[in-house]
């Protein structure tokens, strides 16, 4: 599945017809909240989060928070 | 968890406790780890251990009573260890370096011991390390007392004067040819030094004005060492008047009383937690059934070992240990630890204020099976303590969302309307009976709930009603006590609605939770039911000859469930292989206590460990462990796959693959249904809308799926949603569609790509941190 992952400089957003730009964006989890560059579409804001750090950072990251 | 809680919990684990060579010792001399060092040859690192307690090796190891040998285990399957003379190994194989005693700073106060012979000069031995000024009275010629009775050949006079040097590194002063009561006066001593230690070896010229017993020795306090008068303290011969002279309880004697002095001089308690002092019996448990007889190592040359000879017989000790629960544990072997060490580690975890807790998983992955309290010879239960633990968690808010999340919203989808059934028998308006298949029967083998419900409707008088439901296990285990509280509520309001019925369970959890929370619901097993109503008949032609019979671990206290199912498997002519544990000694499939969810890989290694345990055709009566030993390819069948094998179609049950997440979802929609259209001719509502979408999911993207606990309908959520909304993202490269939806605490990814009448599925993934910016419509 990896290999058809969808790399982000292919990817536009469907319904403002636009791509996608990075940008910060807040993601929060347990209340702690964090800024992370991703590709988010300039006009709705709707984002892209990869698989890769689906499973991995940010997995890892929840753990930790769950064990604080 | 309460400190006293912890100390009571902690003192039921043995692990940690000396073995029985070591507590036999009135000086505890570390025996096992000496052998140890001994047995891999080395001879130094044993010597080391040796000379932590006792300062006159070279003499011990030549004349030691070894009180240690008699309780050696060994005894039990061969010879007990030749101690004392691996000691003398120490010294002759290791080479020799004369180590640098620390001594603390100088304090001032100044002891005589009289008697230069084991006990005193241990005595002065210990006090001058420790910084006091120490004055030997010897009346011979020269130290060690009666050590000079025992035969030369058996204790050089080179050995006596090289160990006794060690005395000069402290700073202890030998006066010989110094008899108190005649060359100096006792008296005097008394006014000369703050206190004094009386290691005659035998009775002194004189009673020094103290008391006596009606023996004639002098009055000793058997803990303190300390006489009648105050600051005088007495230990070897002169508190023994007959008997064996035992050398290695004389220089205990030097050292318990050097305790008492330097407590008296420090003036502090001289009784204050002085347990475990002297020779004791070890409550180490060591399990030496099944350990090969092995006779003591013979000495070619009787003056001692050769370096050769010593290693193999330290390799004879049993290095005592208990590890009963580590032994048949996988998840103990997982946390490399025994129950004393993982219960600190569990309190330690609930105390935290600020930090990480890093006990969690730990808390979270046993299977609360209780199979080490069988072992245990203090009937310790790790997975109480587990138990406990997690409703703390849980009451703190800290118990970590994601272990139990899964499990949680799987037992709500259970007892949610479309899953769930309560009906009399079809034709009837009461049950006498109601029959409980639980909803992991439901979910993995929705036919035999079928067939086992007609057959007990069609066997019983009374009625027998159907229940369809979750009994609230996952929640119990999750340390939700709230929730379990309300489940079970659930279940009584609908258990006394239908007339207070008999309970017929097909789930070993459901009984055990039934039976230990619901203790007014009158239950029953239906193996039991079964073996009583003498179903069924001879055995399928393809049914295996032999079978290994694998017990739920809920079932471990129930062995009428235990004798039943075996009944069953007998009268089908089946041949039973017992399985090394099993019974009251059975072991969790891994899903017990949710450790599948939990601790995932830990469960994969209980699974594989189990099903390794015989070649033979496992018969499970829990529908999780029969699916879970399916998963590794192992050979299993439910004792319902035996007693109504056509509901397998022509396909051999003991090789088939328990049904998926999702399909374990579908199949407990789905036998409400039918069961409602069939048996009562009730009509069912329409799916929702968004579960009626067709997605076709490759194999690989199914199985990644399972993996990551995500399910057919998390993936038609989010679609259903991208396409309503048009919120979705689009690869130009290859036209696909990617959009993410939130139902609940997790985020679902689904990538996809129309097809004719559907979805095709290309991947799908979550996470649980939220993405705190709403898209704006």
């Amino acid at each position: 599945m990896s290999e058809h992952e969808p790399r982000g400089e292919n990817l536009v957003c469907a319904a403002c017809e636009i791509p996608l730009e990075m940008s910060k964006v807040n993601i929060s989890y347990l209340g702690s909240m964090f800024p992370v560059d991703l590709l988010r579409c300039p006009s709705c804001g709707i984002v892209f989060i990869p698989e890769e750090l689906a499973l991995g950072k940010m997995a890892e990251v929840e753990r930790l928070l769950e064990d604080k | 968890m309460e400190q006293k809680e912890l100390r009571e919990l902690e003192s039921r684990c043995v692990q940690e406790l000396p073995p029985a060579c070591t507590a036999a010792c009135p000086v505890h001399v570390d025996v096992r780890a000496m052998l140890a060092e001994i047995g891999r040859g080395d001879f130094k690192a044993a010597a080391k251990v040796l000379k932590r307690t006792i300062p006159f090796p070279g003499i011990i190891s030549r004349i030691c009573d070894q009180p240690c040998r008699s309780v050696c285990r060994r005894n039990e399957a061969g010879d007990g260890l030749s101690v004392a003379a691996l000691e003398k190994s120490c010294l002759d194989w290791a080479e020799t370096v004369r180590e640098k005693i620390p001594v603390l700073p100088a304090k001032g106060s100044r002891v005589a011991v009289v008697g230069a012979g084991l006990s005193g000069l241990t005595a002065a031995f210990d006090l001058g390390r420790k910084g006091y000024c120490v004055v030997v009275f010897e009346k011979s010629g020269h130290p060690g007392g009666s050590l000079w009775n025992v035969s030369e050949e058996d204790l050089p006079r080179d050995v006596i004067l090289n160990d006794l040097r060690i005395l000069q590194q402290v700073g202890v002063e030998i006066r010989l040819d110094t008899e108190v009561g005649k060359t100096i006066q006792f008296e005097e001593l008394r006014g000369d030094f703050d206190a004094l230690y009386l290691g005659c070896g035998e009775q002194p010229t004189g009673s020094f004005g103290l008391a006596f017993d009606g023996e004639g020795a002098v009055q000793v306090d058997p803990v303190t060492f300390a006489t009648s008068r105050e600051g005088v303290f007495a230990g070897g011969g002169m508190r023994r008047t007959a008997g064996r002279q035992s050398p290695i309880q004389s220089l205990a004697d030097g050292r318990l009383a050097a305790v008492s002095i330097d407590r008296y001089l420090q003036k502090v308690s001289l009784t204050a937690a002085r347990i475990n002092e002297g020779s004791y019996p070890s409550r180490l448990y060591t399990r030496i059934e099944g350990t090969a007889p092995l006779p003591a190592v013979p000495m070619a040359d009787r003056r001692g070992f050769s370096s050769d000879e010593a290693v193999r017989e330290a390799q004879r000790c049993l290095q005592c240990q208990c590890l009963e629960c580590v032994k048949v544990c996988e998840y103990l072997n997982a946390f490399r630890g025994y129950p004393k060490k993982l219960i600190r580690e569990v309190y330690n975890n609930l105390s935290i204020v600020m930090g990480m807790r890093h006990a969690n998983k730990l808390i979270n992955s046993c299977s609360i099976c209780g199979l080490c309290r069988e072992v245990c010879p203090g009937d310790l239960h790790m997975g109480l303590v587990c138990g406990d633990a997690r409703r703390a968690l849980v009451d703190m808010g800290k118990m970590p969302p994601s272990a139990h999340d899964f499990p949680l919203r799987d037992m709500l989808f259970s007892n949610s309307e479309d899953c769930t059934l309560v009906r009399h028998q079809p034709g009837k308006s009461k049950s006498r009976y109601l029959f409980f298949p639980g909803c992991q029967l439901d979910a993995s083998s929705p036919e035999h709930v079928k067939s086992a419900y007609l057959l007990l409707a069609e066997k019983l008088e009374g009625g027998v009603g159907l229940m369809l439901r979750c009994c609230g296990a996952p929640a119990d285990w999750s340390g939700r006590a709230e929730l379990f509280r309300t489940v079970l509520r659930e279940f009584m309001a609908q258990w006394r609605e239908m007339g207070r019925p008999q309970l017929i369970t097909a789930c070993s959890t459901c009984y055990e939770i039934l039976k230990t929370h619901l203790a007014e619901v009158p239950v029953l097993s239906l193996w039991e039911v079964m073996d009583r109503l003498d179903v069924p008949g001879p055995r399928h032609p393809d049914s295996p000859g032999t079978v290994a019979i694998h017990d739920a671990c809920t079932t471990r206290h129930e062995p009428h469930i235990h004798a039943s199912v075996r009944n069953i498997v007998q009268r089908m002519g089946l041949t039973i292989e017992e399985l090394p544990l099993g019974k009251e000694k059975t072991e969790c499939c891994g899903y017990g206590g949710l450790m599948f969810f939990a601790n995932p890989e830990l469960a994969g290694k209980v699974i594989e460990r189990r099903i390794g345990e015989s070649p033979a055709d496992y018969v499970a009566y829990c529908a999780m462990c029969r699916d879970y030993f399916a998963s590794r390819g192992k050979r299993a069948l439910h004792l319902l796959d035996l007693i109504f094998p056509s509901a397998m179609d022509g396909e051999d049950a003991a090789t088939r693959k328990g049904p998926g997440l999702s399909q374990r979802h579908e199949n407990r929609v789905h036998l409400r249904e039918t069961l409602l259209k069939v048996l009562w001719g009730e009509t069912v509502k329409e799916k929702e809308d968004y579960r009626r979408i067709k997605i076709t999911i490759p194999a690989d993207v199914r199985e990644a799926m399972e993996k990551r606990l995500i399910l057919e309908e998390d993936v038609q959520w989010v679609i259903d949603q991208a396409e309503k909304t048009g919120r979705r993202l689009l690869d130009n490269r290859n036209g696909r569609f990617l959009a993410y939806h939130k139902p609940r605490s997790v985020t679902y990814w689904v990538e996809y790509s129309p097809e004719e009448s559907g979805f095709l599925i290309h991947n799908a993934y979550s996470h649980r941190m939220e993405i705190v910016e709403e898209i704006k419509t």
